[in-house]
């Protein structure tokens, strides 16, 4: 019969009041917001009067969590960065060349002369003058190669080398093994995606979005920046800094030998340094880089390097002292100062013609540690503030206006029982914001169409159930039985018809991304609090209505 | 005083104009089909790479200068189109730059764009750019396969579930009510030239997933009247199901028409594309799963054996081999 055990309407109620609650702090989205943002600059930078005050506008007791506004609602930038995986293959190569060359030099009486006739790339080939020496070079070359750090390429070695035979000399062909390849390029999109999210971080913006997708890519969405091209800028496409030694100053672009690169110089125009291509240290090494003044008072920036770096550092200049080398950031030679001693601390300087501005910015860039390889923007997005601003007002409206013509059509067709199914549908759009907040989902444009949506759907397990119950009347002995009837019969329906449509939202989640993405969490959270309102929520409300007037007949 | 939107007791024959209705949707699906060939898709820059620009400024929008300022950049198909909008102010005018993936290029050519908005700025000084976005072809090329891909992923759970709980012929008979829904929508986009993008395909799904809800509501019913009325002509079952479910399907439908008007009215030019496909799927998906999804049932037949009934409401896998 209708009757409903009390500890199931204990249960209902509950989860009602509980979902009300979560979606309060939307009602007061702006206060709570600035309350939020106060505790959380408490939290790091310490309480101040005003900050205080802030935080008190909305009392700690509450929940505080809020349905988060994407992009396309609060403006702000959208990028996808594809990782350039494959750059770090030579820098790879280039760092074990040095420990080949020794190698190879070390055997000299089997394997003859040596020269290194790659060009960069994913490639490193060495000519030997002996063809006999052959098997002793590819040997040396193998005892370079590590076991794979990584999981899947367990047992795999770190280096695939060849040899091949041409005329009176030989080549010896090194490549990163596939297995290398992957656990290299995994680390590269972990390495970068840490860096993008420590530069944006830097400028703290609320809740900014970084994000690996699929093997190579990272989406960055940040809210409020105002373009796209900020963004990048912020993020910076490459900020290499390594040391190289110098081998020579010329008016030649194109003077680069074997092992050679030649780099413009930043600030004198038409002139380069033709630089050795395995830098002395990386930019990855550093520990940390400050603005700071050399002692002409100009902009400068120190750093200090973790103690590999220093070591290499100090060996190199304690035996160069007189030759000068290049620091290049970003294929640029910032500066070539000649070497006056031996710097053993690990500690540096960098100077050039900089702003005070400039050595900010590179310290900051520097700190942040390098990107390990340039990234390329197959996407990118710029939703003004206004344009979001202009949804958000249009969006509330027609979810207003929707919302009162259903309720006005469920109480003309229905009376009491659309009545009902109208409070069933307030806290149906409640529980939704509750859920939303909760799982900390973010709603956009097309999700507040999936609002809309929802309110005009939602009605439909109680028009079914209202339907069945109409019907019943007609044949059933009672009032009370043609209810429990009603819900009883409709519920195959009900579950069947909304448990497609449960499918498609998991469809749509998992395959869409963005703004669809959204939409696909407000519908599937709307299925599930519609079908939960119309089953439970509703059946208590005629329920407890029925316990207490007993109805000789009922209209619905 | 009740709003009564379907009588009581209607006793309405589905089947009379079965000729007619199939007839319609079978036009209706050519023409689309022909309208989709020979016209295309305006396919937006999720699918076909690109930059769209939003622009608003204080004087009207002369697309005719736009394009001037534009053509001596050199950057091949560019569209611009001023945008229409009740909500706007006084002063505002938008207008939609769309410029086509330059090429050769695989990702986003940021100096392009720069130059594109510095063009515009000069020839009108109090232009703003409320939105840019820019697509590359090589994402684009995939986000069309994944669209395709969520489609056909839908359509085929769909087919699943259904003959899971129902039978196979209620499951073709959803699955190509719900292609001619699909295929209808994708019609219209192409007769009126409507942006077809990402949203889109969200749409398509939850038409989709509105359709087959309807479709499902009914096919309950049948199933329910099929066990009921074992000695009964399956096209008058057909016909009891659909009226007594009738003042549901016009209430449900009703309800969400009024909700998506609504919002095709007030919610902004932004996503009006993807609410006016949603719109025209409700409509279209009710006419289908009244005229398309059961007379294809009916034509398939429904085996009624009366053991065989009994049996397929315990295990609805009873009758996977009929």
């Amino acid at each position: 019969m209708l009757q409903i055990p009390l500890w199931r309407k204990v249960i209902i109620w509950a989860v009602v009041v509980l979902g009300l609650v979560l979606a309060l702090p939307n009602a007061f989205y702006s206060r709570v917001e600035q309350a939020n943002d106060a505790r959380a600059e408490i939290e790091t930078l310490g309480a101040t009067p005003e900050r205080l005050a802030a935080a008190s506008r909305w009392p700690d007791w509450l929940p505080s969590g809020l349905v988060n506004l994407g992009l396309d609602l609060r403006g702000g930038a959208h990028l996808l960065a594809e990782v350039q995986v494959e750059d770090v293959y030579e820098s790879r190569l280039n760092g074990i060349w040095p420990a080949l060359r020794d190698g190879l030099r070390d055997a000299r009486d089997t394997v003859g002369t040596i020269r290194r006739i790659d060009e960069g790339g994913a490639e490193l080939r060495v000519r030997i003058s002996r063809p006999e020496g052959l098997p002793r070079a590819l040997e040396i070359a193998r005892g370079l190669s590590q076991p794979v750090s990584s999981v899947a390429g367990l047992g795999a070695q770190s280096l695939a080398v060849s040899g091949a035979q041409t005329g009176d000399s030989a080549v010896v062909t090194i490549t990163l093994s596939p297995e290398e390849q992957a656990a290299s390029d995994d680390r590269t999109v972990r390495q970068s995606l840490e860096i993008i999210r420590r530069r944006v971080d830097e400028v703290g913006t609320r809740e900014p979005t970084i994000q690996r997708q699929g093997e190579d890519r990272i989406l960055i969405q940040v809210p409020g920046i105002g373009s796209a091209t900020e963004l990048k800028n912020l993020i910076g496409t490459t900020a290499q800094l390594t040391f190289n030694p110098v081998i020579s100053r010329s008016a030649d672009a194109t003077a680069a030998g074997p092992g050679e690169v030649v780099y413009p110089s930043l600030d004198e125009a038409g002139v380069y340094y033709v630089l050795e291509r395995t830098p002395v240290v990386t930019g990855e090494e550093l520990v940390d880089a400050q603005p700071s003044f050399d002692q002409n008072g100009r902009p400068a920036v120190t750093f200090r390097f973790n103690p590999t770096g220093a070591r290499a550092f100090g060996d190199y200049t304690a035996a160069n002292i007189g030759s000068p080398f290049a620091i290049v950031l970003d294929e640029e030679v910032i500066s070539a100062p000649v070497i006056q001693s031996a710097i053993p601390g690990g500690t540096g300087i960098i100077t050039g013609s900089f702003t005070v501005e400039q050595s900010t910015e590179l310290a900051v860039l520097l700190r942040a540690g390098a990107l390990p390889a340039e990234l390329s923007f197959l996407e990118e997005r710029t939703i003004g503030p206004e344009l979001g601003q202009d949804s958000i007002d249009a969006g509330r409206l027609a979810c207003i206006v929707a919302f009162v013509a259903v309720l006005i059509v469920m109480a003309a067709s229905y009376g009491l029982f659309g009545v009902f199914a109208n409070i069933a549908l307030i806290i149906n759009v409640g529980l939704i914001f509750g859920l939303l907040s909760l799982i900390g989902a973010t709603l956009t444009l097309p999700g507040i169409a999936g609002i809309v949506l929802t309110i005009g759907m939602a009605v439909d397990a109680n028009v079914l159930v209202f339907e069945r119950i109409r019907e019943e009347l007609k044949t059933a002995r009672g009032p009370s039985r043609a209810i429990s009837l009603g819900y009883e019969r409709a519920l195959s329906a009900i579950v069947d018809a909304n448990i497609t449509t449960f499918i498609i939202a998991t469809i749509l989640f998992t395959l869409g991304s963005g703004p669809v993405r959204g939409f696909a969490v407000t519908l599937g959270l709307g299925i599930l609090t519609s079908v939960f309102t119309a089953i439970f929520v509703t059946r208590v409300i005629i329920a407890m209505w029925f316990e207490r007037r007993r109805p000789k007949t009922v209209e619905v | 005083m009740r709003l009564k939107l379907v009588p009581d007791n209607v006793d309405f024959d589905w089947f009379k104009h079965a000729r007619l209705t199939l007839g319609a949707s079978v036009v209706a699906i050519v023409l689309s089909i022909v309208a989709w060939a020979v016209m295309g898709l305006n396919f937006g820059i999720d699918f076909q790479g690109g930059t769209t620009i939003r622009t608003q400024s204080e004087q009207a929008v002369d697309v005719g200068a736009y394009r001037a300022a534009i053509e001596p950049l050199d950057l091949g198909d560019v569209a611009i189109s001023e945008v229409f909008d009740p909500t706007f102010g006084e002063n505002v005018h938008r207008a939609m730059i769309r410029v086509q993936a330059q090429e050769g290029a695989q990702s986003v050519q940021e100096e392009t764009l720069a130059r594109l908005e510095a063009a515009l700025q000069e020839i009108e000084p109090s232009l703003q750019f409320l939105s840019v976005e820019s697509v590359g072809p090589k994402v684009s090329g995939e986000l069309i396969q994944t669209a395709i891909l969520a489609v056909l992923a839908s359509l085929g759970a769909i087919l699943v579930y259904i003959w899971l709980r129902f039978e196979w012929q209620f499951s073709v008979g959803a699955v190509a009510a719900l292609f001619h829904d699909v295929i209808l929508t994708i019609g219209i986009f192409s007769i009126l030239q409507i942006r077809f993008d990402l949203a889109t395909i969200a749409a398509v799904l939850t038409i989709i997933g509105y359709s087959i809800n309807d479709t499902v509501v009914i096919f309950d019913r049948l199933r329910e009247n099929l066990i009921k009325y074992k000695k009964r002509d399956l096209r008058d079952v057909m016909n009891l199901s659909v009226n007594e479910t009738l003042s549901r399907t016009v209430m449900t439908s009703g309800t969400t028409l009024i909700a998506l008007v609504a919002l095709l009215v007030l919610g902004g030019e932004v996503i009006r594309g993807f609410v006016f496909a949603i719109t025209w799927g409700v409509v279209v998906g009710t006419y289908s799963s009244v005229f398309v999804a059961k007379n294809i049932v009916l034509f398939l037949g429904v085996n009624r054996d009366g053991n065989d009934k009994d049996r397929k409401d315990d295990n609805p896998f009873a009758n996977v081999e009929t």
